[in-house]
Formats: structure tokens, sequence, C-alpha cells
């Protein structure tokens, strides 16, 4: 039963959007505080060098983890402190700082490279393990698919039931109100710049522990940090649709490898741009969603509008703009 | 709780806003604060809760000292703020902006407060549902949803700056109730107002501003001509502004101009539903209506920035294709939105380059054409000043300078808004002369006095539809007030 | 502090941070910053050849900053001059196939040229109308594009452009020498090639400073909301200012393939794309310094490409001092800002 390809399949896809998940939550939860950290692409890759690196020296897990954590989240509050503080452009301190980590973690990480280092092996789960199909696909996975699918929850959860996740949110809609209610936004949205970026660094640790195992340059996950970012609007920067969002992603990804072997003389290359158009495409949809005569055409066909009214989704409309008191 | 300000002074660069104001108001009192656009009223009230820091003074209160020094800290002494502009959320619901703030004893049990929320609407008689998103509520429903939070905050100092701006009478009149009813449970509240009327039917005592500075404070009962001595008396040796010419109630009609044709459109709080009217050369047209009840819809869609979805609007006889602005203005049009530097000046660009952006025309010749309406205009700024340097009233009078000679249909939102009494005469008194003759002048309005002492013919928004349209000696401000408020 | 000080000020505290945080990473990884500081100056400025490889940089990098310029005036990121370049490089290698074993090959040069600008417009002019009518950000469309173009790229040169015999990741097959832009005896970059940067730069300084296009271009990016109120479409310069970017990161691909390789390599675009990006920002969006950061920055990649065989360093060092470079200067514009907004 283990050796079903569809088991195999649905087992590699989980596998492949667990971090794309965990980093595209850690956006999510940025930029509903109001905040846009575009230096995804090159924390998450230096992110998963300094979580090699640290694990390759250690052998410790948890050390390596947390490492690539604090990595990510020191990335994300040099966007929080330039941004907030200094009343930079936030996208433009994310976009320098994407380059310039990548640069960064080829530099550093130029010892490391092609070393055989840990990889975390797949934890089964008693009994939960053993059902047919199910089991191996959920239930047989690596550490980090188990936290990122708990993620999802725990991160609706804390958004919408919880006083604090609902200041994040009131904060990352307008910032001068909430100060005018006593809260401090420029701390609140230094705070979650922070967690959403040591969530992204654990994704990168993720991909050299797990996923991709090793370090080498190319890493092989350069641009899917932009993904994630892609993924968050995709989304609607709501946790399950984003969660959602990931996984169409990897089934795109995954799909792609299959499909190479069937027509093995077009370049592996060429099938892996193919989510990109489709990204794009997914994007144009969910704008195009929210048209005047988009929406009047689905109002003559209301089952087709309900399907689409829960891809529908309005970005925080503080995301990007600095707050800055008196 | 007894508020002491003492010797209050705030800078912006190098504008004075504040010189040294000394005010004392009583525990348990409703105190006003009056003064023209610019007087420094919210400017006061905003470092009084902290929005603002402020460059000297001191505040205290029940005679001990306090630091205000952000809206956190105010908060903890228990000053509230009802803000002109509603600080609030508008993707949330209702319930969830109610919740939010850290400026008072609350807590995130959605069960707990939505009793509470019940509670005290129920106290003060107003009508709110917990579950729906504050972006379907009016103005005034969100200005009563922000009043029950700081009740619920149980703030012992309320400041309201200008709540009755854009609100029915209905509203205005349970929200005057509600602050009878909480000065006498022994709270002290601080009304700002340029309307007299709603000081007058609330307050014990006011103080007046004028440029910055504590004109003179009176108790009720009061006397309306020394209020408004104290006002506007203009210091002295200055001319008295120009009358706004008088309008003949008479007027009659030239040629159509403008045509709406069963047009449909949606954005807005409530779009604009099956609109049709015709607007003549010489006519002064006012829009009413409670704010965001169509009448920017009405401008846009006559301007061809935005598309109807039904129906046709010509303009000189053309019907203008899909955000056509650029064939409206060559036919004569002009449209001035009331988000001046958001929607109609360019940040960065100077009054040369303004010029030189409107008509098309190189440096020098901008340069001269910017010295001639700075004159003209008396706009104090030079050719090289940035747009955003310039006050309200300046930018107001720049992007008339703007307009065509040869414009005929001037459509302007809320002109007069953020302008002193004088600016809005002089304002008036300008596009009067210049296009009244030749042309039509459309206007929209958040004060109803302004249309009734300006327009002869007014048009009535209610929920997206032109409920009445009066002219000549028909308008009449009951009927006016009633057919905004959907009587 | 005089007003005409404080720019040179603040160049100078720049690079201090740079070279204090450039030293502190060297001696971190066991390194000799002097030592790595001699071979990145030796390897850009020692010798004319190595000088005029700093050109073949500079070239196709000032190239894709001005293009970059257009896009920012009119408020736009366009990320995808990347993408834009490599359809350019694909435009000529098109042209310049076409153009084998004729007797006319300079016409064809030309048409090579014309056909990577083209190319490169029409690339981000899709970028453009993806978000003036699909409403996505023109920083994902840009990127998709980047990706695909590459996709684009390794499919012709893997498909039907294939190198007689096998297929590589070295490319298509060479051209002729009378399909090279014309260069002289010792020169490894074609003095046509630094002509018309020079152009370009000159044009622009004339457009975007002089042209009432170039005004209206600034109150676009400006205030979009604002600019239909003087009968200007924000949307019409919004596609003209991408197109423009795209036109001249499609000449910068051009030139690339019929002044540096030769051929059509995946690389095609090496990454100047995102560099112009950063020199842009370290030039505070202003067109004057963008020729001499675009220089700076061409010595630091120049330099590099020898630090892995003489000091076993990866060469993406450069790329790390000049993303110092675009964040010291943030914290100085922005430590600057503070400074104004508390007196």
């Amino acid at each position: 039963m283990n050796d079903l390809p569809l088991g195999m399949l649905l087992a590699g896809i989980l596998a492949t959007a667990a971090p794309l998940i965990i980093a595209a939550l850690g956006e999510t939860i940025t930029e509903r505080a109001g905040v846009i950290n575009l230096s995804l692409d090159g924390s998450m890759l230096l992110a998963a060098m300094v979580g090699f690196m640290v694990g390759y020296e250690t052998q410790s897990f948890l050390l390596a983890f947390a490492a690539a954590a604090a990595v990510g989240a020191l990335v994300a509050g040099v966007v929080a402190v330039f941004g907030i503080y200094l009343g930079q452009l936030q996208v433009a301190v994310g976009f320098a700082l994407t380059l310039m980590c990548r640069d960064l973690a080829y530099f550093l990480g130029n010892p490391y490279s092609r070393l055989q280092g840990p990889q975390l092996v797949p934890l089964k789960i008693p009994l939960l393990g053993d059902i047919p199909l199910v089991g191996p696909v959920l239930f047989q996975q690596p550490l980090v698919v188990y936290f990122g699918l708990l993620l999802v929850p725990a991160v609706w959860w804390y958004l919408y039931r919880t006083g604090r996740g609902l200041e994040l949110r009131a904060v990352g809609e307008n910032p001068e109100a909430a100060y005018t209610r006593g809260i401090d936004p420029r701390r609140q949205q230094l705070l979650y710049t922070l967690i959403g970026g040591a969530l992204v660094g654990i994704a990168g640790a993720a991909y050299s522990l797990d996923i991709k195992p090793g370090w080498g340059r190319p890493q092989g996950i350069e641009g899917l940090g932009w993904i994630a970012l892609a993924i968050v609007i995709f989304g609607g920067w709501h946790p399950v649709k984003v969660a959602l969002g990931a996984l169409l992603f990897a089934f795109l990804q995954v799909f792609g490898i299959t499909l190479q072997s069937v027509w093995p003389s077009i370049p592996a290359q060429v099938f892996q741009v193919a989510p990109f158009p489709l990204m794009i495409f997914a994007l144009v949809l969910v704008n195009l969603l929210q048209r005047d005569g988009v929406q009047r055409w689905l109002e003559r066909r209301p089952g087709l509008a309900l399907l689409l009214a829960r891809l529908r989704g309005a970005p925080p409309r503080a995301l990007g703009r600095s707050f800055h008191p008196d | 709780m007894q508020i002491e300000l003492r010797q209050i002074s705030k800078r912006f660069g190098r504008f004075e806003a504040l010189k040294g104001i000394d005010l004392t108001v009583a525990s348990g009192t409703i105190h006003g604060i009056v003064g023209e656009n610019g007087a420094g009223k919210s400017t006061l009230m905003k470092i009084l809760t902290g929005y603002l820091g402020r460059s000297a003074g001191h505040i205290l209160l029940d005679g001990r000292e306090v630091a205000c020094d952000s809206p956190a800290s105010a908060a903890r002494e228990g000053i509230g703020m009802l803000y002109q502009e509603p600080q609030d959320f508008p993707p949330l619901t209702v319930l969830d902006n109610f919740i939010v703030g850290r400026d008072g004893p609350g807590d995130a049990n959605r069960a707990r407060q939505r009793r509470r929320l019940r509670e005290l609407a129920d106290r003060v008689h107003f009508h709110l549902d917990p579950d729906a998103p504050l972006q379907q509520l009016t103005v005034g429903e969100r200005q009563q949803l922000e009043f029950l939070r700081l009740l619920g905050r149980e703030a012992r100092v309320l400041i309201l700056d200008e709540p009755t701006t854009g609100i029915s009478d209905r509203q205005k009149g349970l929200l005057f109730e509600a602050l009878r009813r909480i000065r006498d449970d022994g709270r002290t509240i601080l009304l700002v107002s340029h309307k007299l009327e709603d000081v007058e039917a609330l307050c014990d005592r006011v103080t007046v501003l004028r440029q910055g500075r504590v004109s003179g404070e009176e108790s009720a009962p009061f006397h309306l001509p020394r209020l408004l001595q104290l006002m506007f008396e203009a210091p002295e040796g200055t001319a008295p502004p120009a009358a706004v010419p008088t309008r003949s109630r008479r007027h009659r009609p030239g040629e159509p101009i403008l045509r709406f044709d069963r047009v449909s459109a949606p954005g807005e709080r409530t779009g604009l539903h099956h609109c049709s009217l015709t607007i003549h050369r010489g006519e002064v047209v006012g829009l009413a209506g409670l704010s965001g009840s169509g009448q920017g819809l009405f401008l846009r869609l006559a301007a061809a920035l935005i598309d109807a979805r039904e129906g046709e609007v010509r303009f000189h006889g053309r019907r203008l294709g899909s955000d056509d602005h650029r064939a409206f203005r060559r036919s004569g049009g002009s449209f001035l939105p009331a988000d001046r530097l958001e929607e109609g000046l360019i940040p960065g660009f100077t009054i040369q380059d303004h010029f030189a952006l409107a008509d098309g025309i190189p440096a020098r010749r901008a340069r001269q054409r910017a010295r001639q309406a700075i004159e003209r205009f008396d706009i104090r700024g030079r050719p090289d000043t940035p747009a955003e340097a310039l006050s309200g009233g300046n930018q107001q009078r720049l992007l008339l300078s703007l307009i065509p000679e040869q414009a005929d249909l001037i459509l302007l939102e809320n002109p007069s808004r953020g302008l002193d009494v004088a600016s809005a005469e002089w304002v008036w008194g300008h596009l009067r002369g210049q296009y009244a003759q030749r042309g039509a002048i459309v206007f929209s309005s958040a004060e109803l006095d302004e249309i009734l002492a300006i327009a002869d013919r007014v048009l009535v928004f209610h929920e997206g539809r032109v409920v009445r349209d009066l002219s000549g000696d028909a308008i009449d401000y009951h009927q006016v007030a009633a057919a905004m408020t959907g009587h | 502090m005089k007003p005409v000080l404080r720019p040179a000020i603040d160049g100078l505290l720049i690079l201090v941070l740079v070279f204090l945080f450039t030293s502190a990473l060297l001696l971190l990884v066991d390194t000799s910053p002097v030592e790595a500081y001699g071979h990145l100056l030796r390897g850009s400025f020692g010798s004319w050849s190595k000088f005029s490889r700093v050109l073949n940089v500079w070239v196709p990098l000032t190239l894709c900053s001005m293009g970059l310029l257009y896009a920012f005036r009119a408020g736009l990121w366009n990320i995808g001059v990347e993408g834009q370049m490599v359809l350019g490089a694909i435009g000529a290698t098109a042209v310049l196939n076409g153009g084998l074993g004729s007797d006319t090959p300079l016409l064809w040069l030309g048409l090579a040229l014309l056909a990577g600008m083209l190319l490169g417009a029409l690339w981000a002019l899709l970028a453009g109308w993806l978000k003036v009518w699909g409403g996505v950000h023109e920083i994902f469309t840009g990127l998709g594009l980047n990706f695909v173009a590459v996709g684009l790229v390794l499919w012709l040169i893997f498909g039907p452009w294939k190198r007689p015999g096998i297929a590589s990741m070295s490319g298509t097959q060479p051209f002729p020498r009378e399909l090279w832009f014309p260069t002289l005896e010792g020169w490894r970059v074609s003095p046509f090639a630094i002509g018309l940067a020079l152009l370009v730069v000159l044009l622009s300084l004339w457009l975007l400073q002089r042209s009432r296009f170039g005004l209206e271009l600034k109150a676009v990016g400006q205030n979009p909301r604002a600019v239909p109120l003087y009968g200007l479409s924000p949307v019409r310069y919004m596609l003209i200012a991408i197109t423009l970017s795209g036109a001249l990161a499609g000449l910068a691909g051009t030139l690339q393939v019929s002044g540096v390789y030769h051929r059509l390599i995946p690389a095609i675009s090496s990454g100047y794309g995102y560099l112009g990006l950063l020199v842009v920002m370290l030039a505070n969006f202003r067109l004057l310094p963008i020729p001499f950061i675009a220089l700076f920055f061409a010595a630091l990649n120049v330099g590099s490409i020898q630090l892995p065989m003489m000091m076993q360093l990866d060469s993406s060092l450069s790329g790390v001092i000049q993303g110092a470079c675009v964040l010291s200067a943030l914290l100085v514009f922005g430590l600057r800002r503070l400074q104004r907004r508390s007196p």
C-alpha cells in the first residue's frame, strides 16, 4: 500500500509545500500588521545556509533551526527598523536585502559547499502512521511538515480569535487610529515583522536540512521566496487560503517533475518556470474578481459567485506605509 | 475632573499654531471651544490627548501635573477623544472596533464585550448591529460607536471635535441628549465646534480661540454677537472681507450645458441611482446631502473621471467617453476635488511646475504665469514654493488659478473645506464674478448654510438618489434638511 | 553645515560604513581585508584590458539603470528589467541568426539593435499591461516574467538554436566576427557600445530633466490620482515609461550578445537588471550619479572575479559590498530624515 504512486505524490506535495507554508504564513503575519518584508528570497537562502552550517558544526537540529530563525528575524528587523523608524521605503530596503543576503549566503557558505550534513528523518507518528494511504501521507513526515501544518490553525486562531490578533489586524488597517487608542503601532509592527522573519528563517532551514538537504551555489531554492510573497497575495492575506495557495504551488511543482518524465527532450528548467506564469494568471484572476463588470456578470451566477467570493481578499490598508507619530 | 492648561504652545516648523493658551475647565461641565477654521482648536485638543506633542506648557488634572505625551498616557489619566475624522478600522466589524484599544479597562472576551456594547447603546438610545462591517455604517453611526467605546473605557474627560459635521439632525439630537446625560453623571466634556448653534444648545461655558490665542471666555446664556465678535473681529486697520455678491433667487437659466440621463454608478457608500437632470448656463447649483450620499460620484461622473454603469452623461451635447476627463477639460469643464493635496495638486511640484503642467508651457512662461496668478489670486507663496508647503486656503487659490479663463462648467467638491470665513468669501466672490454669468457652477458642501447662502438651485442627495430639486424661492432650510435625512 | 557639503559628508559616511562592514566580514572568514581590497582594485583597474572589461559591465548596467529611472519616475518598480534584457538578447540573436553569411553585416547588426529593443519593450509592456489591466503589482509580474524569460532562453539554447552536435549550458554557436560590434585592437569593449550608453545618458538627461514629457512623467509618479485633472492619463504614462525602460534593457541585452559574448548564453543578463535597481537606489533616484555608481559597481563585479582563484573566496563578495552600499545609504538617508523631524 505504501508504494502507491498516489500516496507518494501526495506525500511529496505536502513535503514540498511545508516550508512554503511556513514562510508564507510568516509573511502573512508581517503584512497583516502593515509591513511588507520583501527580503524573503534572500533571507530564506541565508537562513538555509546558517541552518546548515550550525547543523553541520553542532549536529543539533534544535540549534540549527534556532539559528536560522534568528537570522530570519535579524533580516526582518532591518526592514522594520529602516522602514518603520527611519522612514525608508520598505520595498527598497527589502529588495536591497534580498540581493545582499543571497550573496552573503554564497560568500559565507562557500566552505560548507557540497558537504554531507545532517538531514531530518521522517517522524512516524505511532498508530496514525499505520493507517493505509492517509498514514504515509500525513503521519510519516519530517518534523517541519507537522510544524507547517499545525501553524495554519495556530495563525488563524491568533489572528481571528485573540485580542492581540485583533490588535495586529487593527494596526495593519489604520495605525493612526490604533495610536489614538493607546496602542504603539510601531512596536507592534516591529514585533510581528520579527516573528514573521523568524518563521521565514525556519522555512529556509527546512530546505537545507530536509527538503533539499545540503548547501551549494546554487542552492536550488532561489526564487521560492518570491513565490512565497506571491502566495500571500494569492491567499488574500488569510492564513488558510495562503496555505492552500502553497499547496497548489507545490502540486504544480511536483506535477511538473512528473511531466518531465513524459517529455524528456524538454529541459527541466522549462518545467521549473511553469508555475510562474500560472502565479501571474492567478493574481490577475484574483484581481479581476474585484472588477465591477465581473461582479455584475457573477451576480447572475450565484453559485460561481459564492465560490469565487472565497478567493477575494483585500490587502491591509496601511500595507507598506510607515506610521510616524508627531 | 478639572482640567487646567497652562501656557500651551505649538509650533509646526516656522508656523506658530498655538501661542500660550491658558484654559481651565470645571469638573462636570460641557465646555465649548469655538473659533474659525485654523484658530487652533483641533491642535489644542490633540495636545491634550497626547496625539500631538506640545512645544511648551503644562497640563494639570485636578491640580496635579500630568504628562499626556501620548494617547496612551492621556488615556491612563481618563482622557478620551472623538476625532473629527473617525479613527477606526472600516474593514473590521462593529464589535471588533468596539474591542480594539488599550485606552482603558477592557477585555477581549467577545461575549462580554457584546453585552457591554448593547448595554451602553441602550443607555443612550443608539442602535448598532455588532456584526456589521464598519464600512457599511454612516459617518454618524461610526461616531456613535466611537462615543460608546469611550464611555465603555470609562473616560472621565471626553473631547469631541466637530461631532455634528456630516450627521443627520436625528443623530445630532441623540448625541446631544447622551452628552447631557453623561455630564450629569459627573464627567467633563470638551466640545469643539465652529457651529454656534451647537454650542448654544449644549455648553455651560465657552472659550473662544483666534489665531492661536484665547480671545475671550463666556458663560451661558451666551450673547451671540459677543461670541461672533470674539471669533471674527479683525485686528485694527484691516479691511473687512469683501461681501459675497447677492444672488437673485429668480434666475433665468440659459441653454443646457450638462445632462444626466438615468445615470447609475457604483461607489462611495451608497452609489448613484438613476440620476436624470440638466444643468443650464447661468446656474449656481448646490449639492446637499449627508457626506457620501452620491454627491462626490455625481461630480466625478460629470467630470468624466469615472464611468457610468448605466445611462449617459452629456456635456455640451457630447457624450463623453470612458475616463475622458481630457475631453471634458477641452470642452470647457473644470473639477476641483475636496482632497486638494491628494487629488488636485502634485506634492513636490512648485506653483510654477503646476502651471507648466496644466498649460503645457515651458518653464520660463510658466514662471511668468505663476507670478501673475500669485498676484491676482493673492497666493501666499513664490513661484518655486512646493504645493505641500502652502496652507489649505492657498492650495485652493492655486487650484482656482489653474482653471482656464474660458471654462464654463466649474465642478467643486467642498470648496470651502478647511478655509476660514474670509478665504471662503474670497473664493465665492471670485467664482461668482468669473464664471456664474458665462457658465454654470456646481458644488457640494458639508455645510448646509453655505449651500443655502450661495446656490440658486439645490439638489438634495439621499442614499445615492436626488430626492429634491429646488430652485429660487422654493429653497427652504427645513425642507432641504428634512430631505437630506430621508423625510 | 553648508547645504552643499551635506551630500559629500553623507557620501563619505556611507563609504566608511561599507568599509567597516566589509572589513569585519573579511576578518570573520579569516582573510586580510587589505589583500582582498588589493585584489579587487588590481582586478578592475590593474590594466587596460581589465578596465575595458569593467567598461563592458558598465555599459549594460548603465543602460538598465537609466531604463529603471524612467519607470521609477512614473512610480513603477520595474523589477522585470532582468527578463527584458534576456528578451532583448533573444531578439538580437534571432536577427543575427538571419544575418549569417550575409554581405551586409552592419545592416544586420542595426536590425539586431532594433529587434532587441523592440522585444525588451514588448516584454516590459506585458508587465505594464498586467499591472494596469490585471491589477497585479509590477514587482510580481516582473519577477514572474523574469523566470519565464530564463525558461525561454534555456528552451531556445537546448532546442531550436541548439549547437551542432550537443546542446550545452555554454550557449549557442558563436557568431562569426563580421557580426560582432566593431572594436579596436586590445579592447575588450566595443567603443560603439560605450558611445551608445553615453548617448542614452545624455538623451535621458534632456528628456527627464528638461522636457515637458519628463515633467508629466514625474507628475504621474508623484500623484497618479491628481494627474487626470491635468488631462494626463496615468495609465498611458506608466505604459510609456515601462516600455522605454524595457527598450533600454533590451538594448543592453543586444549588446551582451553582439558585443560581449557573441552568442546567446543562459546567463546572458548576468543579473545586471537586479543590480541596476541597487544602482538607482544608491543614486537616490537621481540621474547624474548613476553612470558613476554604475562604474563603481562594475569595477567590483570585475575585480571580484579572481577572488576564488587568488584567495579561495566566493566572488559574491562584490554583491555583498554593493548591498552594503545601498543599505548604508538608506541608513544615512533615514538618519538625516530623523534629524530633520526633530531639530
